[in-house]
């Protein structure tokens, strides 16, 4: 899950991290209120959206006057802001953030991570904020200083002064900057993050730190425990049919081809995807089903599958293991009939019973192709795909 | 031989009393695993379908002399689940459960160092030796014994991997699912070193998916210390950056992680990489000639 700049803006001032004043919008007319009510100005106006590249696009603004601010934020309510990462498409702008401008000396990059390597929770530091720390990482790594923390015993004031030095901040300076690492790791462990960005984190000309952007990950599975983070998402944000399946505990994500899959496992629903290229096609989406492919719940796959206009077809490939594949056939075959398939069906089964399984499939009467393996499979679907151009 | 277990490890299941818990645990009785009993806190002194349920992991060990343990505990409570095991020095715990926080896995990892529990997955279908010991959800049936380790990411995808072994008549020795989350127990390197100490076993079939670097690191590992062949399959060459694809572990992030970039490192490495999921026992084969 992911939150809009200004929450995290929020929660990194509720934890003591230093985070330019500012307010959210969603007029003109509160922009001009709130820019007052902040201060003197400069102020900053920036569209609020879950994507990163706003400056580029035009959704980053300085306005020198209140009146100013009321323009920019007017102009930037409405538009479709288009980045390197919203997408073609891009994304509307419904609100903006006004905060108070600052006169930045130089800027620097902080994030924190759970380490995959050493299974830590590990602080990436660097002196060139404002970029993109892959691009960083590709070109200069030596530039990028990391530090692990021990699960146990918390990130050490040893350790905060070590990156404070990496990142050339001394004297008054470095005893801030232990300030804000310490706000930064309580904030992560405090909100079960995956990862939490500060790019830049900015030395003012008056030698303040401040968090002039933020981007939080949190951790899916631990949403339980944060019921308010549950309030912050914005669905407008979101892909409809990627919510819709949240709500069915279906694992689905969008694509751009025509060959709707159904699978069950997450690694076999990947490899499914992967055949279908291997094979000529290209898949219109990621769909784990999970475990258990009853009646309900293959219904809703394929509802969702057939609710993107592009498919032309479905596979359905079912390892069922556990499962009874004669049982996997009455849902197959349930669910096709509520949703009134018409585009072609193949289907492939594994498991136990699964001769009684295509059995069912080839009586039912409706138009589903029973495949011998996934490979079969793969071929037959995008056969049909491309026969019925 | 095999690796991990064999028909004289004993097990218990924790959260035997759930549904999920339960029907795994006949399962595997079915299938012939030595299942001497479970716990469920609060439940201790009652049996269930003939398995005797205890309240503390420390009191069923002492009473069934149980080596190793599989969990079915729901994800809040999980990681609490393998730190009484590995407390209670079992040699081996599989925990199947699906959506532990990333969090409590880093602290279970940490909990880890310096004791003498092997810990497998979480999120993982667990670890069977065929015809001896099934610990998990896997299907027996699709499964041989012989000489063939697999070790994977995925759950399914290992089933698909087993069944097309099993179809062509080679047998596994043992098969591992270590879980598609970012920190997890035992590794792919862990699982190869087994494989290659293990008499039993003569080739191996790895099956990584996008995210991390694990599979780079454990191709390193069997160029310079493996001497029997490998076969591997990496799922998810069209999946796109920046999305989750199911499991928690399976990001491409910052476009590092790709499936095409693993790929290459593997084939450097000397592993024979099938590009197409269907053909993973005979990229086997291209390497492995069975005596």
């Amino acid at each position: 899950m992911n939150i809009h700049e200004y929450q995290a803006k929020a929660i990194l001032r509720k934890h003591g991290v230093p985070v330019p004043d500012g307010h959210v919008c969603y007029n003109g007319a509160s922009a001009r209120e709130w820019a007052k009510r902040l201060g003197e100005g400069p102020w900053v106006v920036k569209a609020q959206i879950h994507a990163g590249g706003r400056g580029k696009g035009g959704g980053v603004k300085l306005a020198r006057t209140a009146d100013e601010v009321k323009q920019t934020a007017r102009d930037m309510l409405g538009m479709v802001l288009r980045t390197h990462q919203t997408g073609p498409d891009g994304k509307v702008v419904t609100r903006v953030l006004v905060e108070n401008g600052c006169n930045i000396d130089r800027e620097l990059y902080v994030s924190l991570v759970v380490d995959r390597g050493s299974s830590k929770v590990t602080v990436m530091a660097s002196t060139e904020g404002g970029m993109d720390i892959e691009e960083v990482a590709a070109k200069t790594p030596e530039k990028i200083f990391t530090e692990a923390i021990d699960p146990l015993v918390g990130l050490a004031p040893f350790q905060c002064r070590k990156i404070a030095l990496s990142l050339g901040l001394k004297g008054k300076l470095a005893g801030k900057a232990v300030k804000v690492l310490e706000g930064l790791y309580n904030t992560f462990i405090a909100c079960d993050c995956a990862m939490l960005e500060i790019n830049p984190l900015v030395v003012t000309k008056e030698e303040n730190l401040l968090a002039l952007d933020a981007k939080f990950g949190f951790d899916d599975n631990a949403i339980f425990r944060h019921p308010n983070l549950g309030d912050m998402r914005d669905f407008d944000e979101e892909d409809p049919n990627e919510i819709e399946a949240s709500q069915h505990d279906l694992s689905y994500v969008s694509l751009n081809g025509n060959i709707g899959c159904l699978v069950n496992g997450a690694g076999l629903a990947m490899a499914t995807m992967d055949i279908i290229k291997f094979s000529g096609g290209e898949p219109a989406n990621f769909l784990d089903v999970g475990g258990g492919a009853t009646i309900e719940r293959v219904t809703e796959a394929f509802k969702l599958i057939l609710s993107d206009e592009n498919v032309k077809g479905i596979f359905v490939n079912i390892f069922g293991g556990i499962m009874k594949c004669d049982v996997i056939a009455t849902g197959v075959i349930a669910a096709a009939r509520q949703v009134e398939l018409t585009v072609p069906l193949v289907v492939r089964l594994e498991g136990t019973n699964v001769e009684i399984g295509k059995k069912m499939l080839a009586d039912s009467g409706l138009n589903i192709v029973a495949a011998d393996g996934m490979a079969d499979g793969a071929r037959k679907i995008v056969a049909a795909v491309q026969g019925g151009k | 031989m095999s690796i991990m277990i064999d028909s004289t490890t004993r097990v218990i299941t924790q959260g035997i009393t759930g549904a999920t818990g339960l029907f795994h645990a006949q399962g595997a009785r079915d299938y012939g695993t030595l299942m001497v009993g479970g716990v469920t806190p609060g439940k201790g002194g009652s049996t269930v379908d003939g398995f005797p349920v205890y309240d503390t992991v420390q009191e069923a060990v002492a009473k069934t002399g149980a080596t190793a343990s599989v969990i079915y505990v729901p994800p809040p409570f999980a990681a609490d689940s393998i730190m009484e095991a590995i407390d209670a020095g079992l040699e081996l715990v599989c925990c199947i459960t699906e959506g532990i926080p990333v969090l409590d896995m880093v602290k279970v990892k940490q909990y880890l160092v310096g004791k003498k529990t092997r810990l497998v997955g979480p999120n993982c279908p667990g670890v069977i030796t065929p015809g001896q010991c099934k610990i998990g959800i896997m299907p027996g049936y699709i499964h041989t014994p012989g000489k063939v380790g697999v070790v994977s990411r995925s759950g399914t995808l290992t089933y698909e991997a087993v069944w097309q072994l099993t179809n062509i008549g080679l047998g596994q020795s043992t098969c591992v699912g270590i879980g598609g989350d970012p920190v997890n127990g035992t590794s792919h390197i862990d699982c190869l070193k087994l494989f290659e100490e293990d008499p039993e076993t003569e080739a191996v079939i790895m099956i990584g998916e996008i995210g991390g670097s694990a599979e780079e690191d454990a191709a390193r590992f069997v160029k310079e210390n493996m001497t029997k062949p490998v076969a591997a399959y990496i799922a998810g060459v069209t999946a796109p950056p920046g999305k989750r694809m199911g499991h928690a572990g399976a990001i491409i992030s910052g476009g590092k992680g790709t499936a095409t970039e693993k790929v290459a490192v593997l084939r450097e490495c000397g592993i024979s990489v099938a590009d197409s999921p269907a053909d993973m026992a005979q990229a086997l084969l291209k390497v492995y000639k069975p005596k």
